[in-house]
């Protein structure tokens, strides 16, 4: 039982133990707390951005910015993976 | 790595433009029905990758170069922003949906309530599920084809 | 008669996946790990906007009744983009240490003596 051991264990059960009090301690399942910006969007994304999708009019019309950003992210790291493996010319 | 038997082969050919259709429908229909531009870029890009692994590495890379691939991925990023910068110019805002219940290219405005499936509507959503799809199709593609060709043998180096 | 079962399914989930990255020696499995876990809270996310009885928010030929929460799935697509990226990135890294090192155990590579 070297030092890094107890370290591990004791680090593991600490998380555990917040991870498993915390899910019983929630809301119950099947009632969320808060809705008016949701029911906001699901009366109004029909004439507003023209789309029966309310899930695709969020993702591109009412928080496009955040697609914005997730797109930087994919082509940030196709473009790190190519240059791992790149042949150097001789 | 080598290619796979000679059923593999013929049954994969057979297969791989009904599942390239699927997903281009699915990016097509994005603003109707569940779907998008990213689920339906994973499954164009899951049928190119059963491609790659049953004919082997080095005849798909006689084929597709790397060079092609990332034109393809950065054509898709440009025209994702210029549709988002075109909103600034022609309405008021940045990410302006500025096709909406004007007469032009998509601009019908459904009626409020369920009802059956038109396609000229949605604005400018379907332009960036379109872009969004060509992006997400060259950039997981080019990654399973590098990895591919990092992993080779020792013999067919030579 | 639920009683937060998917919220335990939750924990589970992460508490596997910590399991993987904290006591494994092999790099691939603690890659698994890792992805365990944002299983695991991408679950959480979608949990989280379910109300008692309701459909899929499309209006595209549906049923009536009242619909689901749109953006914490919204918030689920993004994340999970974002953990295809960072797997792809990890996994090359560990091809070009296991080219370099010729081992894969975590506690033999070394680091810069000399």
């Amino acid at each position: 039982m070297s030092r890094r051991n107890i370290a591990a264990v004791l680090s593991f059960s600490i998380v555990a133990m917040f991870l498993i009090f915390g899910a019983l301690m929630i809301h119950p399942f099947g009632t969320p707390t808060e809705t008016d910006m949701d029911d906001n969007i699901i009366t109004n994304a029909q004439t507003e951005t023209g789309s029966n999708n309310a899930v695709t009019s969020v993702v591109f019309d009412y928080r496009g910015f955040d697609t914005l950003g997730e797109a930087t992210i994919l082509f940030t790291a196709v473009a790190a993976v190519i240059m791992v493996f790149r042949r150097l010319k001789k | 790595m080598s290619g796979m038997s000679k059923i593999v082969k013929t049954i994969s050919g057979i297969t791989f433009p009904f599942i390239t259709i699927y997903g281009l429908y699915i990016i097509a229909h994005g603003h109707l029905t569940p779907g998008g531009g990213f689920q339906g870029g994973a499954i164009v890009a899951s049928g190119f990758a059963m491609v790659l692994v049953s004919y082997g590495s080095i005849w798909t890379m006689n084929r597709v170069k790397e060079k092609n691939l990332s034109i393809l991925e950065s054509l898709g990023a440009v025209c994702f922003i210029l549709l988002a910068i075109l909103g600034l110019g022609f309405g008021t805002a940045f990410f302006n949906n500025f096709l909406v219940g004007t007469n032009s290219l998509f601009g019908v405005v459904p009626a409020f309530g369920s009802g059956l499936a038109d396609i000229n509507t949605g604005g400018v959503i379907p332009l960036m599920n379109f872009a969004v799809g060509l992006k997400v199709i060259a950039g997981l593609f080019g990654i399973v084809l590098v990895m591919a060709y990092a992993s080779r043998t020792k013999e067919e180096n030579k | 008669m639920i009683f937060n079962i998917p919220f335990i399914a939750v924990a589970a989930l992460i508490l596997i996946g910590l399991y993987a990255v904290i006591f494994k020696r092999n790099m691939i499995k603690m890659i698994i790990g890792i992805t365990l876990i944002e299983s695991g809270v991408n679950l959480f996310l979608i949990t989280l906007g379910y109300r008692e009885g309701s459909i899929a928010p499309i209006y595209t030929s549906s049923p009536g009744g009242i619909m689901a929460l749109p953006v914490p799935q919204a918030l689920t697509l993004t994340s999970i983009v974002i953990g295809v990226a960072v797997l792809a990135l990890m996994l090359s890294l560990v091809i070009h240490i296991y080219r370099h090192n010729g081992t894969l155990d975590a506690r033999k590579i070394g680091g810069p003596e000399e």
